[in-house]
């Protein structure tokens, strides 16, 4: 039965990337990679600078269309001609970037529905509703009881830990089945890493997929269930957490740049 | 946290409005008869509203994080379509829907400038402000155009009319357009996108925000606004003159920063940008009802500009060390 039950998780993938290529200026920053993304894992996506994990995300989240290659979700098709951030979103992709998901000047309210936000038929915003889903997020998503913090307070008085959770607590209230999130522990406290990396545990437990990247190692350690190796534009190892230490990890991820130095 | 940023946020506005009415007291204190009377109020009313449309719709770029130092020109040249089209057909509506268009038409230029070929918008708009003057003096062969005809259509009275024979149709038209504004910033999808843009754009792009959209809107809606100040002046003078706009310049802009926008981008008021217009609008007629020189007027608006963004400048300071 459970043999049964992996081999369904196989065959139907939440998300797949087909022989996806893509160049900057002459510079191949994707070639040919193919990734799977099963429902209900935490997906680790480590690499050095310019191994082309953001670009990925990018093509992921609508932000970048690729040279060649296919984007299924869901077990359909995506026409880039039309795909965008927005397309991506309302296929229940959420991208949380890096320090580049909130407006530090706007209030929560705003920020939560950043690029689309509740409006009646004449593209007034509810502002109301915004609020209380914004209130909603705070305390349930991310447990935001602190003193004085409310709809209105503005992000660039957030700590980076609540920043982190707010973005999170964001995809998990638009109910987003995938969520990407690209370094979500950088220059965060020891305690904040704990609240963030609970985060992401929670987002599994509702039946989502996570794509998480990371250069802290032990972070993504502690969250990942799968993890996939990126060098200079290509996917070089995939481990299942169970199968490999942290070491070995470290010591897979070392190689890879040894290697791709050595062949330069 | 969050109450004392609120409380700041009012305490800009509070703080301007305040300024506002010290101006106005002392100013009744100096010359009880002229700024007493009613006259001078309906004065304003019909010299004010010009500039703070203006400082309206650029507050609105300025918000967004852009530049517009064209719309001068841009007055000049929609005042010559307006002008020249009401001479040759008697239609001053024909006149103003041909301005309208070219108004729009040179800020979907600068839209394309800065948007498009990727020219900062302070430098695509100092290079178009240039080539309108300079088309509208060329067409015009540096003639002023009488349109004294003009006074006696219906669009004068609608436009700048004195309704009731006393209060400015333009002073109406600044307010509604002001309304309009205020909602569309605070409570409009658009409003939430401009200040998106001008907190971050790349974070703006990435959170699906239209940026290229929004902002190529935001410049043919300052040519549009310019051009309908444009007629606006025209109809009230029943004059066009090749210089027309020059003189707004600088008081838009203070408008603008005396009324707290931050010339960052991402915050703004319409409230502030109104006050700020009305501020300037009347230092002039208060010094020279106080008796002094009409020469320190410029010395006044440089004191209340300077001063009132040291101040904005100190509390932003200190809000970024209390955080």
């Amino acid at each position: 039965m459970e043999n049964s039950c992996q081999d369904n998780r196989a065959i139907s993938p939440l998300l797949s990337l087909r022989e996806i290529s893509k160049s900057f200026d002459g510079v191949e920053a994707l070639q040919s990679v193919d990734l799977d993304l099963f429902s209900g894992e935490i997906l680790g996506l480590v690499g050095d600078n310019g191994a082309g994990k953001s670009t990925l995300i990018k093509i992921l989240s609508g932000v970048h269309a690729p040279d060649t290659g296919q984007l299924n979700i869901g077990g359909r098709q995506v026409d880039f001609k039309t795909y965008d951030v927005r397309r991506a979103r309302r296929l229940g992709i959420e991208t949380v970037f890096q320090d580049c998901s909130l407006g530090e000047k706007q209030p929560l309210w705003r920020n939560i529905f950043v690029g689309r936000p509740i409006t009646n038929r004449l593209g007034f915003i509810r502002v109301r509703e915004q609020k209380r889903a914004a209130l909603e997020i705070l305390h349930h998503h991310v447990g935001l009881k602190g003193a004085g913090i409310n709809a209105n307070a503005r992000v660039r008085h957030l700590s980076g830990g609540e920043r982190q959770g707010l973005t999170i607590g964001r995809a998990m209230y638009f109910d987003s089945r995938i969520i990407v999130l690209d370094e979500p522990t950088t220059a965060l406290s020891l305690k904040e890493v704990d609240k963030v990396l609970s985060f992401v545990g929670q987002i599994v437990r509702q039946d989502k997929a996570c794509i998480y990247i990371s250069h802290n190692m032990s972070h993504l350690y502690r969250v990942a269930h799968r993890i996939v190796l990126m060098n200079r534009g290509r996917i070089v190892g995939e481990y299942l957490k169970n199968d490999l230490s942290l070491e070995e990890l470290g010591v897979k991820l070392m190689m890879a740049h040894t290697i791709s130095d050595g062949g330069r | 946290m969050m109450i004392p940023s609120l409380l700041h946020r009012f305490k800009i506005q509070a703080g301007i409005f305040g300024v506002l009415v010290c101006l106005i007291g002392v100013f009744m204190l100096l010359s009880p008869e002229t700024f007493l009377s009613s006259r001078i109020y309906i004065s304003f009313g019909s010299t004010i509203p010009f500039v703070a449309i203006l400082a309206l719709g650029l507050t609105f770029l300025v918000i967004a994080g852009e530049m517009d130092m064209s719309f001068p020109s841009v007055m000049a040249i929609a005042g010559l379509t307006f002008t020249d089209v009401f001479l040759v057909t008697q239609n001053p509506f024909l006149g103003i829907i041909a301005a309208l268009l070219v108004g729009g038409l040179a800020g979907w230029i600068n839209g394309l400038l800065v948007v498009k070929v990727g020219v900062p918008s302070i430098i695509a708009t100092i290079g178009t402000q240039f080539f309108w003057r300079g088309l509208s003096t060329l067409l015009a062969s540096g003639l002023a155009r009488n349109i004294v005809p003009v006074r006696e259509t219906l669009l004068h009275h609608i436009l700048v009319g004195r309704i009731g024979g006393l209060i400015p149709a333009q002073a109406l038209w600044c307010l509604g357009i002001a309304g309009g504004l205020a909602l569309m910033l605070n409570r409009h999808v658009l409003g939430d996108h401009v200040l998106f843009i001008g907190d971050d754009i790349h974070t703006a792009h990435l959170m699906g925000i239209n940026t290229d959209n929004v902002r190529m809107l935001l410049f043919v809606f300052m040519g549009t606004v310019s051009a309908l100040v444009s007629v606006m002046v025209c109809l009230e003078m029943a004059n066009w003159w090749p210089t027309q706009g020059e003189g707004y310049l600088l008081l838009v802009f203070a408008s603008i920063f005396i009324g707290g926008t931050s010339v960052f981008g991402g915050e703004g008021t319409v409230f502030g940008t109104f006050i700020g217009a009305i501020i300037i609008g009347i230092i002039e007629a208060g010094i020279i009802s106080a008796g002094l020189s009409g020469f320190w007027t410029r010395l006044v608006y440089g004191l209340i500009i300077v001063i009132s963004v040291s101040v904005y400048a100190r509390l932003m300071n200190i809000r970024r060390a209390l955080h």
